[in-house]
């Protein structure tokens, strides 16, 4: 294998590592301001209780994000040095921006929102749970401008081949940027949402029966249940988006190799199997018009078709299709199984009663609704890797369309040396992967059998001594007691 | 001067330079408490390791975000220089990486898997701090050295790796004597009387080379009359190594005065190396082959970044002061709180 291709492979699995923890945080952020307020409004502990647990879970994710984002910055400058030399008029400010407005902001405030909790006042650590969301969304935010302009660049000029920038806010709101970002957030809340309910269900089928966990799987559910469709209609925006932009990539994803006849629309491909040698879909199962009416919104528009991208001289200019198309399949299809699945859960606990005619109680969920929601606890992950796989080869052989190819992009590092940090880099990235599962599942597990962790004199223990000291339940009048 | 400033494509370069080298001060000093702290954990006993974890806890993140904000800098600022050094450097910049990850994880994962589990974690914690501080003083001496691997050059590098070690652990012991009192307090002092001989020998050892291996550093440093105003240097340094001789041997004292001494002190150490170094490389951001002139990014876009870092800077610095702030005094052991 070459540097080129090593070097390809070693940044998909960087970044691939490294979006599995802010897809995390960026929501959960937001989801622990919301407990934390509705903790202060009601006093009810269970809302602390879910706090206590899922900071837990924040503090690991973020550190996670961290340190595999770190490794990213080092990235462009080690593997691909003609990127910053090229477009780094452009990405440098938006980089300098997301370190300057929001990595520094998050990690100013991270301390008090885990530690902080006895040392400075509620409304200040309120505050800082909701600088922290913040800056995470911000951060979010600068990487999305990067990215989208790295698909579809706006407001600059190419001088002597270097790219100098023109007019900011045209860079900033270039034309995929409200799509992707929004689309990525969403994301982000369904990844958290689908995390909490399917977390919130394993400690039910542990047995752990206590009204926090039943409020965090309700949560959990009612979130997943009012996103899937919002997330599903950005995402058919954005493909539109994409369409005027980057054409091929579409095709790609459609599995859309020649033109058909005038008149006769283009089919939705369920399924096939992309064959590059013929250029053409072997095992194809389609819906005739479909395409054409998701994609144009008209029964018989027609999109352009790979074949257009293949020059006179047999020069192929479109990305490589079967991974756009699959990975795009597999995106849809976790997208389609949140849907079912949580409309399912809120339709199950709208209609039946629990015990004592509790409406919208857990208790009406069958075993089989809690099983899935455990299967589908990481669905988010499948759905945000396969993605970014869509977009991110959807866009080659361009790194930064029409301006810049990866191809001269790369370091001439030798090819051994990527090797061996590639090597490196997925032993580490397996263990952590797989240690964090492992740890979220025995997080799960102790909170439902009363277990201490392993040390109290650690981390992330300042909260919860703070809590079971301050906010007792007895402490509080007209505060409930946690239903053990 | 005046032309200097007149002139943005030449003001800019160098504010940005002094920024990058203030955001590396920033990171070496206080990175170096942390990944100090993680040096020593091998000498500490379990329920030590927790308070010394607990010293660093609210404040490792936002220091290694000095890290993030150092390679920003030369990325955005000098994308040229940033892609040679990096890629020269390829190798320890992996190792250091790996050595981040494994102990920015671990210090969450030693609180949170199960307990069987935790003396792996606490070894990991110690192993990234290492992997850490080792590939970064190899990369100094790298740099130092030009950049270009020969078995000399390798062997320098080999040097200052094992120096700067001893540097951080110096400094994170230092930290610790400010940061516990009791058992813990007198082993950092310990620690530290240890680390002072690492500390000035590693000074020394680059002081040395330096001008040794560049003609041109040779004759900055000792030609009539740089000599002469250069002097406080050297003369400063040697009363900072006194002044920390005189405090760890009073240490510990019995109503805790002077216990971040020893901290200051390092600091100070720190910082005068650190000025030593920037003279001797201006104005070259990849020594003897690229000036910070010529590596520098288009005006209009350091522009855009400068106007932001003026308005931003002052706020990071205020968050800062009030992380320190709420979590001023001794690091409790939360067992008997
Ligand atoms: C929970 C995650 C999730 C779910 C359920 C979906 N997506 Fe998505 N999708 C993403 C998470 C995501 C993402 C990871 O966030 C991507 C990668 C880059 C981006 O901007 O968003 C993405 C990219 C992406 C793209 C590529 C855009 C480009 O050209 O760059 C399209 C066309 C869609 N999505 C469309 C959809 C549709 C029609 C969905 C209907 C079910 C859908 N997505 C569900
Ligand atoms: C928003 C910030 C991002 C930036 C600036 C970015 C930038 C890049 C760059 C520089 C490459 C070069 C290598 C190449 O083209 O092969 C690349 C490729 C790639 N990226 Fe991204 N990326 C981002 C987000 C992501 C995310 C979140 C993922 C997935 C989880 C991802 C997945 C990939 C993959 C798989 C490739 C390899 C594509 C190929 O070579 O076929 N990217 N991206
Ligand atoms: C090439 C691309 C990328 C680079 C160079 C990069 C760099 C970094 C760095 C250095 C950090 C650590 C910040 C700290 O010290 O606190 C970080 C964290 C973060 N990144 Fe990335 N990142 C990239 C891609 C992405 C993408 C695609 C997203 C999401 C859409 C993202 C969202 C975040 C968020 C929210 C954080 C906050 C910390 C956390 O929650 O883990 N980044 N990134």
């Amino acid at each position: 294998m070459d540097t080129l291709l090593l070097s390809r492979i070693q940044f998909g699995a960087n970044i691939s590592f490294h979006i599995l923890f802010p897809t995390i945080t960026i929501a959960l952020g937001w989801v622990l301001l919301w407990f934390k307020l509705r903790y202060n409004a009601t006093g009810d502990f269970k809302w602390m209780e879910a706090y206590r647990f899922w900071v837990k879970v924040f503090a690991l994710s973020f550190a996670l994000g961290v340190v595999s984002g770190i490794t990213m910055s080092f990235q462009f400058g080690t593997n691909w040095p003609g990127f910053m030399e090229t477009v780094g008029n452009v990405a440098g400010p938006l980089l300098a921006y997301e370190v300057l407005t929001a990595f520094f902001l998050e990690a100013g405030f991270l301390g008090i929102m885990l530690f902080g909790f006895s040392r400075v006042p509620g409304w200040l650590h309120t505050f800082a749970t909701f600088l922290v969301a913040f800056g995470t969304t911000l951060s979010a935010f600068w990487i999305l401008v990067l990215n989208s302009w790295m698909h579809t660049p706006a407001g600059f000029e190419l001088r002597d081949g270097v790219v100098h920038a023109t007019d900011w806010l045209e860079i900033i709101f270039n034309p995929s940027m409200p799509y992707r970002l929004l689309h990525m957030l969403l994301a982000s809340g369904l990844t958290v949402a689908f995390l909490i309910a399917g977390i919130s269900a394993l400690r039910l089928l542990f047995g752990d029966r206590s009204r926090s966990v039943a409020a965090t799987l309700r949560f959990g559910a009612v979130m997943g249940a009012v996103l899937i469709p919002v997330q599903i209609l950005v995402g058919d925006m954005h493909g539109i988006n994409t369409l005027e932009h980057q054409p091929a990539k579409v095709a790609a994803m459609e599995g859309h190799w020649e033109q058909y006849p005038e008149g006769e629309g283009v089919p939705l491909v369920l399924f096939a199997l992309p064959n590059a040698e013929t250029r053409d879909n072997d095992y194809e199962v389609k819906i005739p018009h479909l395409g054409s009416l998701v994609l144009t919104h008209s029964w018989d528009g027609t999109i352009p078709a790979l074949d257009e991208f293949v020059a006179e001289d047999g020069t192929v200019t479109h990305p490589p299709v079967a991974p756009v198309f699959y990975s795009f399949r597999i995106m849809v299809a976790t997208g389609m199984a949140m849907l079912l699945l949580s409309w399912t859960a809120v339709a199950l606990m709208a209609r039946r009663r629990g015990p004592e005619g509790a409406r919208w109680s857990v208790e009406a969920l069958p075993r089989w609704v809690l099983y899935a929601f455990v299967a589908m606890a990481l669905s988010g992950w499948v759905a945000v890797l396969a993605g970014w796989y869509t977009t991110e080869i959807g866009r080659q052989p361009w790194l930064v369309h029409g301006v810049l190819t990866t191809a001269q992009a790369v370091a001439e590092v030798p090819a051994p040396m990527v090797l061996s940090t590639l090597i490196a880099y997925l032993a580490v990235y397996a263990v952590l992967t797989g240690a964090y599962v492992a740890v979220l599942i025995y997080l799960a597990w102790a909170a439902t059998h009363g277990k201490p962790l392993p040390t109290r004199g650690g981390t992330a223990d300042p909260v919860e001594r703070a809590v079971e000291t301050a906010a007792r339940p007895a402490a509080r009048p007209g505060a409930t007691t946690p239903a053990e | 001067m005046a032309e200097i400033l007149a002139d943005p494509a030449l003001w800019l370069p160098l504010t940005f330079a002094g920024l990058m080298g203030l955001s590396i001060l920033i990171y070496v000093v206080l990175d170096g408490f942390d990944l100090g702290v993680g040096l020593l954990f091998p000498f500490a006993d379990e329920a030590e390791k927790d308070r010394m974890v607990a010293s660093i806890g609210p404040f490792w993140d936002a220091n290694e975000t000095w890290l993030v904000m150092a390679v920003g800098l030369l990325l955005v600022a000098f994308p040229v220089a940033h892609g040679a050094i990096l890629t020269a450097l390829y190798l320890p910049v992996a190792v250091m990486l790996v050595g981040l990850i494994l102990r920015g994880v671990a210090f969450e994962f030693r609180v949170k898997a199960p307990l069987r589990y935790k003396r792996g974690w606490d070894f990991a914690f110690f192993l990234g701090s290492a992997l850490t501080s080792l590939s970064q003083g190899f990369m100094l001496g790298m740099y130092i050295m030009g950049l270009d691997a020969t078995s000399a050059t390798l062997a320098f590098s080999a040097v200052t790796a094992v120096f700067l070690t001893v540097g951080y652990s110096f400094i994170g012991a230092a930290w610790l004597i400010g940061k516990t009192e009791g058992a813990l307090q007198d082993k950092a002092v310990e620690w530290a009387r240890g680390g002072i001989w690492g500390l000035l020998l590693g000074i020394g050892a680059i002081s040395v080379a330096s001008p040794l291996v560049s003609p041109r550093i040779f004759e900055r440093w000792f030609s009539w009359p740089e000599i002469l105003w250069l002097s406080p240097l050297p003369i400063l340094s040697a009363a900072l190594l006194l002044a920390l001789w005189g405090a760890l041997r009073r240490l510990p004292s019995a109503d805790d005065r002077g216990a971040w001494v020893p901290f200051s002190c390092g600091t100070g150490l720190f910082v005068l190396a650190f000025f030593g170094m920037a003279y001797s490389f201006y104005p070259y951001v990849v020594p003897e082959q690229l000036t910070i002139f010529e590596a520098a990014s288009a005006p209009e876009s350091l522009m855009i970044i400068l106007v932001g870092a003026i308005v931003v800077m002052p706020m990071i610095a205020a968050y800062t002061v009030l992380a320190y702030v709420v979590f001023r005094g001794k690091a409790t052991d939360l067992r008997y709180d």
